[in-house]
């Protein structure tokens, strides 16, 4: 067929022919090691809802792992009637909501003020955000651990081993992301949609709720949703700073609580985990594609 | 007060210049305002903290007498720590070259597939960063366990034996980074995918009228152009790996004989777990070197980029 077509003359059809033939084959190695990666990344998730089907006994018999004979649900009612998992998930819930609201509350009238109503400093303290958005939880942890000795001491206020001290801590993580990806969506917004404002005789107030939260709504529920996703997944923080159970947020509940000694129930550490995960997921699966617009902001934009 | 003189235009056109002055101060004082609690926030627990972990670092024990450099003396005479400072290095390197490459390929992959299916293939492939990395860690240690390691039991198919994914120092130190890995690569590849799509179609087009074979385009196009997001995606990526402290702690608390430890989890164990506050402060200030250096490529690229702009 190719070899006819250049006989008669039209030119471009053999090659246009082979360039797809090739595309055709791309396309199938492309899905070919699309399907191998997927395999790859999604095999934990799925061998931990496997797993939480599964019961004790068909855990520790040595059969085929990635198969359920009797599925049940035994894990899931036991640990969704266990008094301890539910006051986790409580602690957790109301840290991360909590968290939300004030992250969003200081970060977006923060970031206003920043992009928009420059004054002495603010560049400089615009590239402060930045770099406190690098500081990682992992240098902090010893000296707040002290200074909240400290508090302790002066003030007589025990902030060690209380879930709210998060409500506290967290901010410091969310905070400065937040604000970096709001400076980055209202810089975007042309100047002239505020100066309109400013000259109908809005104030500064009515100019950020009337006109930039609006506009800007995408970049406020991406950076809500990184929030919620950060605040719902720290370890080290609750992990260092509280002890009793009933002080736990779910990560460092399920991990210190359902591992006793060296007797692990796996069935139910993977409910934990998988329901622990839940929540992120959930919320991923829904706002995806402002997830995404959000991961790929707070790098990009500056 | 600053609405008063803005509503009323009464006010600015009478006395133009010194209202348009005041009008600009008090912006500039409601502007400081709404920043305030930011600047509070950061100053009293990150700046000061930050700070104070250097004051620490530099106290006994006891945290009652001042000893200089002696906790940094005590360290370096210490076979652990200079395991835990190979290590970390080892860890963070590796790992970051790792999740670039299979972020590279698979943003690749996705991006050579029908714009249709791209969605949800991203989104089917993004799970692991979403998952707390905690919880998808102890999905990963019941992967790895000793005896009934779903893993291994794939391996025997293809005739390999079982494999000591945490209980021995070199597969220990393999299975973390893994597990580093499969958490961020993708987010690598929705960065990458970010910048490929960036890439002007014509620039293709020409090169495949110049006859550039694939690997000639990846080299000469896509690369270059790419260069400041694979750039500054490895140095952010470098930063978090080289602090990182979940998956260390839950699929190896360190062990075995403390060969999997980073700073972040060694800090842990010496300051909060042996009660040696300023030691553990001290190990943890020996990430901000790399930090720093990091931070200050980032910096430089945002700023470039924003003279540009």
């Amino acid at each position: 067929m190719a070899n006819t077509a250049v006989a008669t003359g039209a030119s471009t059809r053999p090659n246009y022919g082979s360039m797809s033939r090739d595309r055709t084959w791309a396309l199938r190695w492309s899905y070919f090691f699309l399907v191998l990666f997927a395999i790859f990344f999604l095999m934990p998730p799925i061998y931990m809802l496997i797993t939480s089907l599964k019961t004790s006994a068909e855990i520790s018999a040595a059969k085929n792992p990635w198969w359920i004979s009797n599925p049940t649900l035994q894990n899931y009612i036991e640990l969704l009637t266990q008094n301890q998992f539910l006051v986790f998930f409580r602690n957790s819930a109301i840290v991360s909501i909590c968290v939300v609201i004030i992250t969003m509350l200081i970060s977006v009238i923060a970031a206003f003020a920043l992009a928009r109503m420059k004054f002495w400093g603010s560049a400089t303290l615009a590239t402060g955000v930045f770099l406190t958005y690098l500081i990682p939880e992992t240098l902090l942890f010893i000296p707040l651990f002290k200074m909240f000795a400290w508090v302790n001491e002066v003030f007589g206020v025990q902030l060690m081993n209380h879930w709210w001290t998060m409500i506290i801590l967290y901010p410091t993580l969310t905070v400065p992301f937040a604000t970096w990806i709001m400076i980055g969506y209202f810089a975007s917004i042309p100047k002239e949609l505020d100066e309109a404002a400013l000259i109908d005789g809005a104030t500064w107030m009515q100019t950020l709720t009337k006109i930039f939260i609006p506009v800007a709504l995408p970049g406020i529920i991406a950076a809500t949703i990184f929030t919620f996703t950060v605040s719902w997944a720290q370890f080290l923080y609750p992990l260092a700073f509280t002890t009793s159970t009933s002080e736990l947020v779910l990560p460092v509940g399920i991990v210190t609580t359902l591992i006793k000694g060296d007797v692990f129930n796996w069935g139910q550490i993977m409910t934990g985990a998988l329901l622990g995960a839940a929540p992120p997921l959930i919320i991923y699966a829904f706002l995806m594609d402002y997830y995404i617009a959000g991961l790929t902001a707070g790098a990009t934009k500056g | 007060m600053a609405d008063i003189a803005a509503r009323n235009p009464a006010v600015v056109t009478g006395d133009r210049r010194s209202s348009l002055h005041k009008l600009m101060q008090r912006k500039s004082t409601i502007a400081f305002l709404m920043a305030l609690p930011l600047i509070l926030l950061l100053a009293i627990l990150v700046a000061y903290p930050a700070g104070f972990a250097v004051y620490l670092a530099t106290l006994n024990k006891g945290m009652t007498r001042f000893v200089g450099f002696g906790n940094f003396e005590f360290l370096f005479g210490r076979d652990t720590f200079w395991l835990v400072v190979y290590q970390s290095c080892l860890f963070a390197i590796t790992a970051v070259i790792f999740k670039a490459i299979i972020g590279f390929v698979v943003a690749h992959f996705v991006h050579n597939i029908p714009s249709k299916g791209q969605r949800k293939w991203r989104g089917m492939l993004l799970v692991p960063w979403v998952i707390p990395p905690a919880m998808s860690t102890l999905a990963w240690l019941w992967l790895f366990d000793p005896s009934y390691s779903a893993l291994n039991w794939i391996l025997a198919h293809f005739g390999i034996g079982n494999v000591p994914w945490t209980g021995e120092a070199g597969w220990a130190r393999f299975s973390v980074i893994l597990v580093n890995v499969w958490i961020g690569s993708p987010f690598f590849m929705i960065m990458y995918l970010a910048a490929l799509k960036s890439v002007p179609e014509q620039l293709y087009e020409a090169a495949s009228i110049d006859g550039a074979t694939w690997w000639q385009r990846i080299w000469y196009v896509t690369l270059p152009m790419m260069r400041n997001i694979i750039a500054i995606t490895a140095l952010f990526s470098l930063i978090v790996t080289f602090a990182n402290f979940d998956i260390v702690r839950v699929l190896t608390a360190g062990g075995p004989l403390n060969s999997t430890h980073i700073f972040g989890t060694w800090a842990f164990r010496v300051g909060i777990e042996g009660g040696d506050i300023p030691l553990g402060a001290a190990v943890s200030l020996f990430m901000v070197p790399i930090l720093a250096v990091a931070a200050t490529f980032i910096l430089r690229d945002i700023t470039k980029r924003g003279s540009e702009v």
